[in-house]
């Protein structure tokens, strides 16, 4: 079976999903899954090139906010809305990206500036209580009943949704792969590994950073405004902070960052996880004994911990990355490659 | 205009500017540790505030099954020195060669991992020490909380100590000298790996005893580590990564920044302005506030 052949039963799943007599529930997971990897991927088109920013919850939030409270204070339409919180997220990554590029900061220095960033956007939403709900949460308020194309709100039929996420889904994928096959992914790597011999060379750092770090924002504040939609809720905990921001990049620490369905790979593992342990285990206090009890709310969350440590010790690279390695020496070494050759063979085919 | 300058000059700023002064003193206590542990070790800690958050329960859980505060807070610092030890012994130094964001997102996990222990363990109620030691009247209108006059001298007092430590003694003389050039030192014959350990148990131990001061004066969640997380690494930054004389100064003017902004408005755009104060320093001068020229 060659890779084209792979890719057409894929997408001949994905295509047919809602009408194989899926159940609206794990539809609604797909679609969850999907607009993730779709962030994750905005995050990686940066975080590959080295450039690890802890802040992408904050554009995030810019983006569902903006649009929600843009709909809500002035009638204004998600189809306006969403631009003007993407414009407004490019600015935001022009005002913090260009100081850092042009001063060199780097590794964990931009690390924490971003991490700042995320927690200044977070508490401006907070402070701002009267017009954003605070910690509370915001929710757009329905237009009508049922499906509305003005307001992009589709009521409890997930189908619509489950295209256009899809949609937005493969779209991420074309722009990962775009970049990966443009001069400024050279010039990125370059810079990665030295900045001021890709200077001197002439590449043009701070402008090759900077346009890396915009559209990965504006992709960022896209999904955050989808999630918006979505959902139809959003609080600075769910979609912003320095929580949503770490997220982000262990999901796709743990998927493959340098991948293109890292990312992907990431969130279906991560975000299918916690919803296991949420149901398997449940959210019960279990009493061992009359004062020592138990909250298996916290078990998910002790697992992605060590998930998460173990993935950055032993696979830095990712599922993906991991697999891929074993898949290309596979003629050499016979290792344990074929217990994981579900997503292989696509890796494989997209990865380069 | 003029409600402004009456408030400016009313007798509750000052309060507040000395109310500033004082959480200065339990912040650049938090920073503290984290710099250490950064100046010596060269990784980051983004778990540093969950291990304060993990001595926190050890004090609260063992003043309230009876043992007095000073030992129970001496338990805690043992708890979390452990910890500091630990998370050095097994995942930091196996990780010391990979690339600094590496060491920075296995931290990163680990603070995942505590919130969920704490989770479990202790679920996910607010919980209160419920000590207080009253406060002191400075005069009519100004009052002092005992438990912040406390925190700051204890501060005071350990950073300090930690001073002459590293400045008087052998073992603070080869801290010092590892952090100046890791290579040369291994060269030298000194034993890195033991040192790095050393420092991770007192970067621990510093944490349990922020523990200490902040379980009397907020309320004990698994998430607390959240709330004051960032602002500690923002203060290391701030005084230059591992430069710990100005990450004291610097934990002095982010407390007064939040509190002076918690005065004029609410206390979240106090937070805002220290945040905006810090990015717009990264920009001035990236290698921290207070950095000497190299």
């Amino acid at each position: 079976m060659n890779s084209k052949t792979v890719i057409a039963i894929i997408a001949a799943i994905l295509i047919a999903l809602p009408f194989i007599g899926v159940e609206s529930y794990p539809l609604h997971l797909v679609i969850v899954i999907l607009i993730w990897s779709f962030a994750y991927t905005a995050w990686s088109i940066m975080g590959r090139f080295g450039l690890v920013s802890l802040g992408h919850g904050a554009f995030m939030s810019i983006g569902g906010y903006v649009t929600a409270l843009l709909w809500n204070n002035m009638g204004l339409t998600p189809w306006l809305g969403i631009p003007v919180a993407m414009l407004l997220s490019a600015l935001l990554a022009i005002v913090i990206g260009y100081p850092c590029f042009r001063y060199k900061i780097v590794g964990h220095y931009f690390a924490l500036v971003t991490l700042a960033l995320s927690e200044v956007v977070r508490q401006v939403i907070i402070a701002t209580r009267d017009t954003t709900g605070g910690s509370l949460g915001y929710t757009p308020e329905r237009h009508g009943e049922g499906i509305s194309i003005i307001a992009l709100q589709f009521s409890n039929d997930r189908i619509y949704f489950y295209y256009i996420a899809l949609l937005v889904w493969l779209a991420g994928l074309l722009i990962w792969r775009y970049i990966d096959r443009s001069m400024s992914r050279y010039a990125l790597e370059a810079i990665s590994e030295d900045e001021d011999a890709s200077a001197a060379i002439g590449v043009q750092v701070t402008r090759e950073k900077l346009k890396v770090t915009v559209l990965s924002a504006v992709m960022t504040a896209f999904a955050g405004a989808m999630y918006c939609q979505y959902q139809m809720f959003i609080s600075p905990d769910t979609i912003g902070g320095v929580g949503i921001s770490l997220q982000i990049v262990f999901a796709v620490v743990v998927g493959g960052i340098y991948n293109m369905l890292g990312p992907t790979i990431g969130a279906i593992i991560t975000l299918m996880l916690a919803e296991v342990l949420r149901i398997g285990i449940g959210t019960a206090t279990v009493c061992v004994t009359d004062s020592i009890c138990l909250n298996a709310a916290g078990v998910p969350l002790l697992i992605y911990g060590i998930l998460l440590i173990v993935f950055i010790i032993f696979w830095p690279k990712g599922i993906v990355g991991a697999v891929y390695d074993a898949w290309m020496s596979r003629g050499s070494t016979t290792d344990g490659s074929g217990t994981a050759a579900g997503p292989a063979p696509a890796a494989t085919a997209k990865a380069d | 205009m003029a409600e402004f300058t009456e408030a400016l000059f009313s007798i509750f700023f000052v309060e507040t500017l000395i109310n500033g002064l004082l959480l200065g003193g339990v912040l650049a206590l938090l920073s503290l540790g984290l710099n250490l542990i950064f100046g010596v070790v060269d990784v980051v800690w983004i778990c540093y505030a969950e291990i304060i958050m993990l001595g926190m329960y050890t004090i609260y859980f063992l003043v309230k099954a009876g043992v007095p505060l000073p030992i129970a807070a001496l338990a805690g610092i043992a708890v979390t020195s452990a910890l500091g030890y630990l998370t050095h012994k097994i995942i930091i130094a196996r990780i010391l060669d990979a690339a600094p964001i590496n060491q920075l997102l296995a931290t990163g996990g680990l603070l995942f991992f505590f919130q969920g222990i704490a989770m479990v363990a202790f679920g996910i109620e607010f919980r209160n020490l419920g000590v207080s030691l009253g406060s002191l009247a400075v005069t009519q209108d100004i009052y002092l909380s005992w438990t912040r006059l406390a925190s700051f001298a204890i501060s005071a007092i350990v950073v300090v100590g930690l001073y002459f430590f590293l400045s008087r003694s052998y073992l603070g003389a080869a801290i010092r000298a590892i952090s100046q050039d890791r290579e040369i030192m291994t060269l030298m014959g000194v034993d890195t790996k033991r040192l790095y350990l050393l420092t991770s148990a007192i970067g621990g131990a510093l944490a349990g005893l922020a523990a200490a001061l902040l379980a009397m004066q907020y309320d004990i969640h698994p998430f607390i580590g959240l709330s004051f997380g960032p602002i500690t690494f923002v203060i290391c930054v701030m005084g230059g990564l591992g430069n710990m004389v100005g990450g004291f100064l610097a934990a002095f003017v982010f407390a007064e920044l939040i509190t002076v902004g918690g005065y004029f408005a609410e206390l979240e755009w106090g937070y805002v302005m220290a945040f905006v104060f810090f990015v717009v320093t990264m920009f001035i001068r990236p290698e921290g506030l207070f950095a000497r020229k190299s």
